[in-house]
């Protein structure tokens, strides 16, 4: 029934533009349990080596491998940004249109679209323009969206990062749900507190390439580089 | 509300006039600005259960859309490019219906004297012995034609006028919308003088010249260089314009009292 | 101009048919140059081909076409000697329907165009990601910027409706058969008619006023319904 995407491997990829290496040579194994988090300074990449596993940024070397055909894996994946996107349409509309982009019926996607804005508390507002909600009910409202098609995988670039704590708490309480029901998720935070409350594997970037890699609990408690230990502590690392 | 809109418009598209038969007339505006047409053309209608339709443009231009097979027929005043434009095979024949005539217009007061002129030379050149100002049309058609000739025939030559001759290009309304708006000499048909809605500070000051008559034309296309016209509505039609009926419809069409139009078809 | 109101008051059989004239061939020549525009200005925002740069710059460069031009340009091909002559268009509604198409399509497709990039300057990410075909995202902007593009339609239909260079050389201005508002205003105009053309002119800017508004209110009824 479901599509097994993971393991996902990259092998030196990279991806540059106009000569300049933007991010890569990344080379990263993950077996998509639980909650992954990129975590890294501004600039570090993170971004990019997100839109570079969806398939939106261009790999200019090397390869990046999933467990199935890669078309295949892109059709269960969202992918949600740090600053909202939504259509100049109704909440409702917004959450049906992935769904009548997949030739979904009418009617069940409404249905849909009632059910999630329901779980994200946007139930009130279904028949509001979603340009006139705040950031952070656009920013739930772009996650239903990223989760209505129940995707295997959805990419989150530091979604909570122009947010106030308590639309962040809503939206880490979201996201923990999904991945309870077996959703993987990866997202990107310069947050350290989010990264603490919710990752089970830690990625830290810096420069452009992945500096160390594990899991969230050993990363946190005694981190193998230096950098890594000095971005914990709060310290500036370039 | 979208059905609704959506009804209406359909109506409005689909409001297709009934179809007669129609046929393409040039004509010259001076023709056309005398109103004759709209006397005519019912009657036309009711005789031959015939549309038809005007294009009223210069001579010149009448001439070239009859060359280039746009119409059917032309009707128009240009004896010399009739003449041409039959020899060259672009028409069948030429055939007179009616005349008309030209006066002077100009300034009530008359400041070149024209008057009392006895032939239109006469008067003409005292116009530009004043040097008063003179609309001209300078769009090529039989009346601008016909003016270029009477200057020639008083001895001058238009080219080498100063700027009170003022060559606008444009039909005889809009000339005289030009010369009332100056206050200058103008050479207009009759008709399109009696039919003139803005007659500001001009009068009639000359008429009555045997130069001035104006003799109308009936072309048809010739159909062995443009197969599309439609012939026999054209013989039907020249029929028609050269029928008693007609003749009575030409010669008992007036202005303020005033007889425009001789029927002389033979 | 009193004489001109009082003709516009009593609104005879001539004066209605030549209103009706002009708004039937405005309006048809405004539903072709749309269905040509729209997807074209679409294709132009969502699309990176080798000679868009060009092409925008041609639209843009085309809605300064003088409309006597147009005219002379679309006479030359519908004469009976010209390239499509066989076809018997000159002097009909039909070829000034084609020359108002010419006039308005850069208009309205530089117009749509310029919200259509703004706004998938905004969706970029959001339909990349989604992974939609070419097809659906041009329909997606068409569709969320249709109140910027019913403003693009309007300027189309103001040209048009107001033209007159054109449609009198392609149609000739003949009496109960191509005469439209602005050809007969030129005509009466050179009859030194000035009241019946300034009714005819009255006509035209009620006509102009009249769809604007029209327009506007199916623009506003909708946003009632929807919050």
């Amino acid at each position: 029934m479901v599509t097994e995407l993971f393991p996902l491997i990259l092998a030196g990829a990279e991806t540059s533009r106009r000569g300049k290496r933007l991010v890569g040579p990344v080379d990263l194994s993950l077996d998509g349990q639980g909650l992954c988090v990129v975590i890294g300074p501004n600039g570090a990449g993170k971004t990019t080596l997100l839109r570079l596993m969806h398939g939106t940024a261009r790999l200019t070397a090397g390869r990046i491998n999933w467990a199935c055909d890669t078309a295949e894996a892109r059709h269960h994946q969202a992918f949600v940004f740090q600053r909202p996107i939504v259509l100049r349409r109704t909440v409702e509309e917004n959450l049906t249109y992935p769904l009548r982009l997949r030739r979904v019926a009418k009617a069940v996607a409404r249905r849909s679209a009632q059910e999630w804005a329901e779980r994200v508390g946007l139930s009130d507002l279904l028949c509001h323009r979603a340009g006139v909600l705040s950031g952070g009910e656009q920013q739930k409202l772009a996650i239903a969206r990223a989760l209505i098609t129940e995707p295997a995988l959805v990419f989150l670039d530091e979604p909570t990062a122009s947010l106030d704590g308590r639309a962040t708490r809503e939206i880490e309480g979201i996201l923990s749900h999904a991945k309870a029901n077996g959703t993987r998720l990866i997202l990107s935070t310069h947050d350290m507190g989010q990264a603490r409350r919710v990752a089970d594997k830690v990625v830290f970037m810096l420069g452009g390439k992945v500096h160390e890699t594990g899991p969230a609990t050993a990363f946190f408690e005694d981190a193998a580089t230096p950098e890594a230990r000095a971005f914990i502590n709060g310290d500036i690392v370039e | 509300m979208k059905q609704f809109l959506i009804i209406s418009s359909l109506a409005l598209f689909a409001a297709v006039s009934a179809q007669a038969e129609t046929l393409r007339m040039a004509v010259t505006t001076s023709f056309h600005n005398s109103g004759l047409a709209k006397v005519l053309l019912p009657e036309i209608q009711k005789d031959l259960a015939l549309d038809v339709q005007l294009l009223v443009v210069g001579t010149g231009q009448a001439l070239k859309l009859g060359r280039a097979g746009d119409v059917d027929a032309i009707l128009v005043h240009s004896r010399a490019a009739e003449e041409a434009f039959v020899a060259e095979g672009y028409g069948t024949h030429r055939r007179e219906i009616m005349y008309n005539d030209f006066v002077l217009i100009g300034p009530a007061d008359d400041p070149a004297g024209i008057k009392d002129a006895t032939q239109v030379t006469d008067a003409l050149s005292a116009i530009a012995m004043a040097e008063a100002s003179f609309v001209s049309r300078g769009d090529d058609s039989g009346t601008h034609k016909k003016e270029l000739s009477l200057w020639q025939n008083a001895g001058l030559d238009a080219d080498g006028f100063g700027r009170w001759y003022r060559a606008v290009g444009a039909g005889m309304g809009a000339a005289l919308n030009t010369a009332s708006g100056l206050d200058a000499y103008i050479m207009s048909d009759r008709a399109s003088w009696l039919n003139f809605g803005n007659k500001g500070g001009l009068a009639l000051l000359f008429s009555g010249d045997p130069v001035l008559f104006n003799q109308y034309a009936f072309l048809p296309v010739d159909p062995a260089r443009h197969p599309h016209v439609k012939a026999e509505l054209v013989t039907k039609l020249e029929d028609w314009l050269t029928s008693p009926r007609a003749a009575e419809l030409i010669n008992g069409y007036t202005i303020d009292g005033e007889t425009l139009f001789v029927f002389n078809a033979k | 101009m009193r004489h001109a109101f009082w003709l516009v008051v009593t609104f005879d059989a001539e004066l209605a048919e030549i209103a009706l004239r002009s708004l039937r061939v405005t309006l048809t020549a405004l539903v072709i140059a749309c269905i040509i525009a729209l997807p074209l200005s679409a294709l132009l925002a969502v699309r990176r081909f080798r000679w868009r740069r060009s092409v925008i710059a041609i639209l843009n460069a085309l809605m300064g076409l003088p409309p006597v031009v147009v005219g002379l340009i679309v006479y030359i091909f519908l004469s009976r000697s010209g390239p499509l002559g066989a076809l018997g268009l000159l002097f009909t509604p039909t070829a000034m329907i084609v020359a108002q198409v010419i006039i308005i399509v850069p208009l309205i497709a530089s117009i749509a165009h310029q919200s259509l990039r703004d706004l998938w300057a905004e969706y970029h990410d959001l339909l990349i990601s989604l992974n939609v075909s070419q097809f659906q995202k041009m329909r997606t902007l068409l569709w969320d910027a249709r109140r910027a593009l019913l403003t693009a339609a309007l300027a189309g239909f103001g040209r048009g409706i107001g033209e007159v260079g054109a449609i009198m050389i392609v149609g000739g201005n003949i009496d109960n058969a191509t005469r439209v508002l602005t050809t007969a205003i030129a005509l009466e105009t050179g009859k030194g008619e000035f009241a019946l053309a300034l009714a005819l002119g009255f006509i035209l800017i009620a006509l102009a006023l009249g769809v604007n508004l029209l327009i506007h209110w199916v623009g506003q009824t909708e946003r009632d319904s929807r919050w």
